[in-house]
């Protein structure tokens, strides 16, 4: 190789990555947008009694089994999101833990499950579109007979929701489905969630994320201490208001544009990264991911133009051989 | 007339048997996994849902198994054709751990009986970095496996039929050889993509985002030349075989290079992002990226001058530490500075550690078994000149 | 009663004579007595020192009885007792000497009966407050014989041995104290500040929380332990909510959403429909109501609790709003953040020896490997010397 093809060869190369790494930063695709008719749900902690009841009803929609401690099945003391478990009530305590939604020497209640993100991470990632953002409803969905387990969903999540089960031999990824799973389809139905129509306060509302949205601002508009008649099931239709008492919330509902955004959103007095939130900004990781994905994979263009040069260049090579001696 | 030589050694050696000994226990515990659940055997939970089978077998060990894929590129591409002798060992380490990463892929996948729909198109998502990594890794076994296949046909010349596949293969070469460069350029910068997508859980000194791929590619190149050096030394010094030092010191030379271009392109980004500081913070992040930044640094202090190059033993040491600086980047990013939330934990179980123990043994006993019945191995005179 | 045994009495016990002056056999009364005890989580030893109390007519209080603004439920409530029956009560177990409703005297005699009273048991007698004392205006909204039932309830309460607020408006205003409260209604406890008042709330009241009390204090001479409400802790320390034979409804989830719904039907908890058993402590779950049966008391018939003899509560939310859940100091139940489901295997210091090993194995050849070389570099160099 003369002194020529060298520096056209890497002058070539360095382009070419230089290239795709200015190009990634323009072409990187935008957040998605919320599906048309994204239905999502709206937790606000301040109205959760911890009575469990959504945990419950979750279980008995999705035929889970209790979480036991210690061996005997006394009740369900699911710790977390687990493969039996797709819905959890959890707490944060601090000091005396007495007085709820104060952070200092108070708690506040927290629902963990799937959020239905905007522009979802496990979606993104997953190889084998196992896991499906609905282009109606937004319900990320998953198709177990298309999972091969390599649970890249599980990184790709925000929030650490899919589970996949680690304690059987053909297991598989457990999350929530908004009820709308095969064989369960609560939603087509014109039912509500499961957790929504258990939750006797109206903590977990059901309806369309727009709606949601609306009554979550309309919430945070209010002045603490105003009493307000909060609706219980679906925000649309409720089943019954009861009237309590404005809490001081937090100034942001979480979920409305953190990495995209998602479709079950969350309301709390106390800071969300205390109920274990993660630290997100506005653009999803997916996005950016994809992006840099998309610059270098766009219809294979880039690949190929360097597969064909690397043809040329190896074939030219072997068949000129090589400047300093050795052959094939 | 061949460069290439099987070295006449006895196969069954003490620390060929030894080494059976591990992958015996591997089967066993890999037994229990697939009868049981992955759970049986390995430490994994909600927030680490890789462990080292895929951080150890995939992330590092493909990068590991870059021999093949730096010398490819300087011999073919750069045409420097005095590294020829180099290629063949190079490859079979390649093929090696290509071909267990594969398989610690496959051991790893929670539904690998669906594993062929990562091969169905209409399944196939296109942005999916899995999907891209698994494709490639997939087609670059294969090719490692054609471009490996003259070696294995040399030993059967006398056969007719090994006579006509080699000369099909020998045409179509240049398109499988420009194959294997492009393969291994384009996943080993998406293992780099998987810690963009892996978001706020990758630590900040590691989460470069749009630098990743870049990055990944580098140092997987990067450490593909170190394992020739470690590879080559390490079979002089086991086989008694004169080094091939001055052959090597020139792969010291690139390896200068890229571990500048690695650096610099590293903290450019640290730098930009605006996270500099986060390097003195003394916490578990910042300690181990000292760390890391040291196993870059000595190789760098060490290959920088040509008496450096030219000592075996300092360039051995200089490529160990490139090997350990690549893996450890790797790790850390993937696993010790990896942070799902409050509350997860990660440390692998003794049978999870025992199956990634017994890959790598597996790994070495089929290495030893190709030299040693195999025309691998450069011609010792050749090395010598 | 004799030292080593629980179970005789002294000498002095007449139980013929109670017998005879109660209407009931031996058994019944000593029955009702450990009933009595078993309520206030006492042994059989209290018990007999009830019966022997109640056989002791010598021991029988005096009681002043006043009625403020109320519906008289409290005795209503109580002439319907049955363990004892009322007149039992009244006339073995106390001496009632003035109670605006029951007296068969009436006017100035009955007043002046009072005062008599009063004076003769200086210190010894036990004043009952029925319902609400109006402060407004002076206290003009309640007279009786001309004096306000302020002045009538602080005169009372002077020389009282112990004062007993009985139903929720004496506890603490009851349905007239609710906002706009025009009268100034108010509790006794609130009325008559430093005092120590054992407060009975109820709308109406259990009679056997009033009756346990009043046996307590005519056994042991003193008043049973009471909470910060003045309410005796032996019936008022439980939640309802935490009690109601409801409650695994409400755990699981199952709520009746409208009176007669399916749910309704199926005896579902009542949270939904406003029941405010998670904010109000009495014993209902387990002593019911009058000793009805077949599960008589709110609850127990389908209604949700109103919450009645909770300040705060009863007349002062909405009958059907939802209640505050205000037991569960967490953690008790609840997960934290950061509380996770992981399986940790007790196997990774074994692990940690074998990565250990894994990357000294690799020093340690790296390292023997190089001095190797550097043997045979200085070989081959020796021999390309002689070479040249």
């Amino acid at each position: 190789m003369d002194r020529r093809n060298f520096f056209k060869a890497s002058l070539g190369a360095t382009v070419a990555s230089a290239a795709a790494l200015a190009s990634s930063s323009v072409q990187a695709r935008p957040n998605l947008e919320p599906a048309p008719d994204a239905v999502g749900m709206l937790f606000d902690a301040t109205l959760c009694v911890g009575c469990k009841a959504c945990v419950t009803k979750c279980k008995q929609v999705n035929g889970m089994p209790p979480v036991p401690m210690g061996g005997d099945v006394h009740a369900d003391f699911a710790l977390d999101l687990s493969a039996q478990t797709l819905n959890v009530i959890k707490v944060h305590a601090e000091g005396k833990g007495a007085v709820k939604d104060v952070l200092v020497d108070g708690f506040s209640f927290e629902k963990r499950s799937c959020m239905h993100c905007v522009d979802p991470g496990c979606v993104s990632v997953c190889p084998v579109k196992a896991l499906k953002r609905h282009p109606g409803t937004g319900i990320v969905s998953y198709d177990v007979d298309a999972c091969i387990g390599c649970r890249t969903c599980m990184t790709g999540c925000p929030y650490n929701v899919p589970q996949y089960d680690y304690n059987n031999a053909l297991g598989k990824i457990h999350k929530c489905q908004m009820c709308n799973q095969k064989g369960v389809e609560r939603i087509d139905q014109g039912m509500m969630t499961g957790c929504a129509e258990a939750c006797p306060t109206g903590a977990t509302l059901f309806g369309t994320r727009a709606a949601l949205l609306e009554e979550a601002k309309r919430r945070l508009a209010l002045k603490p201490g105003q009493v307000y008649n909060y609706p219980r099931g679906d925000v649309r239709k409720p089943d019954s208001f009861h009237e309590k008492a404005v809490p001081e919330y937090q100034r942001t509902v979480w979920g409305e544009k953190e990495a995209g955004g998602t479709n079950v959103m969350h309301l709390s007095s106390i800071p969300y990264d205390k109920l274990g939130m993660p630290p997100l900004g506005e653009r999803s990781f997916a996005s950016i991911s994809e992006g840099v994905q998309g610059t270098v994979y766009n219809y294979m263009a880039l690949p190929a133009i360097a597969l064909g040069g690397l043809t040329w260049l190896v074939r030219r090579n072997i068949e000129g051989g090589h400047d300093e001696g050795g052959k094939q | 007339m061949s460069e290439y030589v099987e070295l006449k050694r006895p196969l069954f050696t003490p620390f060929f048997m030894a080494l059976a000994l591990l992958v015996g226990l591997a089967v066993v515990f890999l037994a229990v996994r697939f009868v049981n659940g992955m759970g049986s055997v390995a430490n994994l939970n909600g927030g680490y849902s890789w462990g080292i089978w895929v951080v150890y077998d995939i992330v590092v060990g493909t990068a590991l198994a870059c021999g093949g894929y730096a010398l490819a590129v300087t011999v073919y591409v750069f045409n420097k054709g005095k590294y020829h002798p180099l290629i063949r060992p190079a490859l079979l380490t390649s093929l090696l751990g290509y071909g267990f990463a594969a398989f610690g892929a496959f051991v790893d996948m929670g539904r690998w009986w669906q594993f062929y729909n990562l091969f169905l198109p209409w399944q196939m998502n296109f942005h999916s970095v899995m999907l891209e990594v698994g494709l490639c890794v997939s087609a670059y076994v294969m090719v490692l496996s054609i471009e490996f296949l003259p070696t294995i046909l040399q030993r059967f010349r006398a056969q007719a039929l090994a006579q006509r596949i080699e000369s099909v293969l020998s045409r179509a070469l240049f398109f499988v050889i420009a194959l294997g460069i492009l393969l291994p350029t384009m996943h080993q910068s998406s293992l780099g993509s998987f810690l963009i997508a892996m978001g706020w859980k990758v630590h900040p000194l590691w989460q470069t985002l749009h630098f990743q791929p870049l990055l990944a590619v580098l140092s997987a190149f990067t450490m593909g030349f170190a394992i020739v050096v470690l590879e080559s030394s390490l079979a002089a010094a086991a086989f008694r075989r004169a080094p091939e030092t001055p052959l090597l010191a020139g792969l010291g030379r690139i390896i200068v290079g890229l571990i500048v271009a690695f650096l610099v392109i590293r903290f450019a980004a640290i730098l930009w992002q605006g996270k500099l500081g986060r390097i003195f913070a003394f916490d578990l992040g910042s300690l181990m990226f000292l760390i890391e930044t040291a196993l870059f640094a000595y190789p760098l202090a060490v290959l920088i001058s040509p008496r450096g190059r030219r000592n075996a033993k300092k360039l051995l040491y200089a490529a160990a530490s490139m090997v350990l600086a690549g893996a450890l980047y790797r790790f850390d990013a993937f696993l010790i500075t990896f942070d799902p939330g409050p509350g997860y934990s990660y440390f692998p179980a003794f049978p999870e550690s025992m199956v990634t123990v017994g890959t790598v043994a597996a790994e070495i006993m089929a290495y030893l078994y190709f030299v040693k019945k195999f025309p691998v191995l450069p011609r010792e005179e050749h090395a010598a000149a | 009663m004799a030292k080593d045994s629980n179970f005789s009495f002294d000498a002095s016990t007449d139980f013929a004579a109670i017998e005879q002056r109660l209407g009931v056999s031996r058994r019944t009364f000593l029955k009702f007595c450990t009933g009595v005890a078993a309520s206030f989580g006492l042994g059989t030893k209290a018990a007999f020192a009830m019966a022997e109390a109640i056989a002791n007519p010598a021991k029988r209080p005096p009681v002043i009885w006043l009625h403020g603004q109320e519906c008289t439920g409290p005795t209503e409530s109580l002439l319907r007792s049955e363990q004892p029956t009322f007149e039992h009560l009244i006339l073995d177990l106390i001496s009632l000497d003035y109670h605006q409703t029951l007296d068969a005297g009436a006017g100035h005699r009955v007043e002046a009966v009072k005062r008599e009273a009063m004076e003769k048991y200086k210190g010894k007698y036990l004043l009952v407050v029925e319902g609400a004392i109006p402060l407004a205006q002076n206290g003009i909204f309640c007279k009786i014989g001309g004096q306000t039932m302020m002045d009538a309830t602080r005169e009372a309460a002077e020389n009282a041995a112990a004062i007993v607020a009985f139903g929720s408006c004496a506890s603490w205003g009851g349905v007239q104290s609710a906002a706009p409260n025009p009268t100034g209604a108010t509790g006794a406890p609130q009325f008559l500040k430093g005092k120590t008042v054992v407060t009975i709330p109820g709308c109406p009241p259990n009679p056997a929380n009033f009756l346990g009390t009043v046996l307590y204090f005519v056994t042991y001479g003193k008043l049973p332990p009471i909470d910060d409400k003045g309410r005796p802790k032996w019936a008022y320390s439980r939640l309802i909510h935490e009690n109601c034979y409801r409650r695994p409804h409400f755990d699981a989830g199952r709520f009746a959403t409208q009176f007669g719904d399916e749910g309704h039907r199926q005896g579902w908890c009542l949270y939904k429909l406003g029941c405010k058993g998670p904010e109000t402590y009495n014993n209902c779950p387990s002593l019911e109501y009058n000793n009805v049966g077949g599960g008589v008391w709110p609850i127990g018939v389908g209604h949700p609790c109103f919450g009645c003899s909770e300040q705060g509560t009863g007349f002062n939310k909405p009958m059907f709003s939802l209640a505050e859940v205000k037991t569960h100091t967490p953690p008790n139940a609840f997960p934290n953040i950061a509380d996770r489901q992981n399986p940790t295997s007790s196997t990774v210091v074994a692990a940690a020896a074998v990565a250990g090993a894994a990357v000294g194995a690799f020093l340690g050849a790296t390292a023997v490997a190089g001095k190797k070389l550097d043997g045979k570099q200085a070989e081959a160099s020796q021999s390309a010397d002689k070479g040249a």
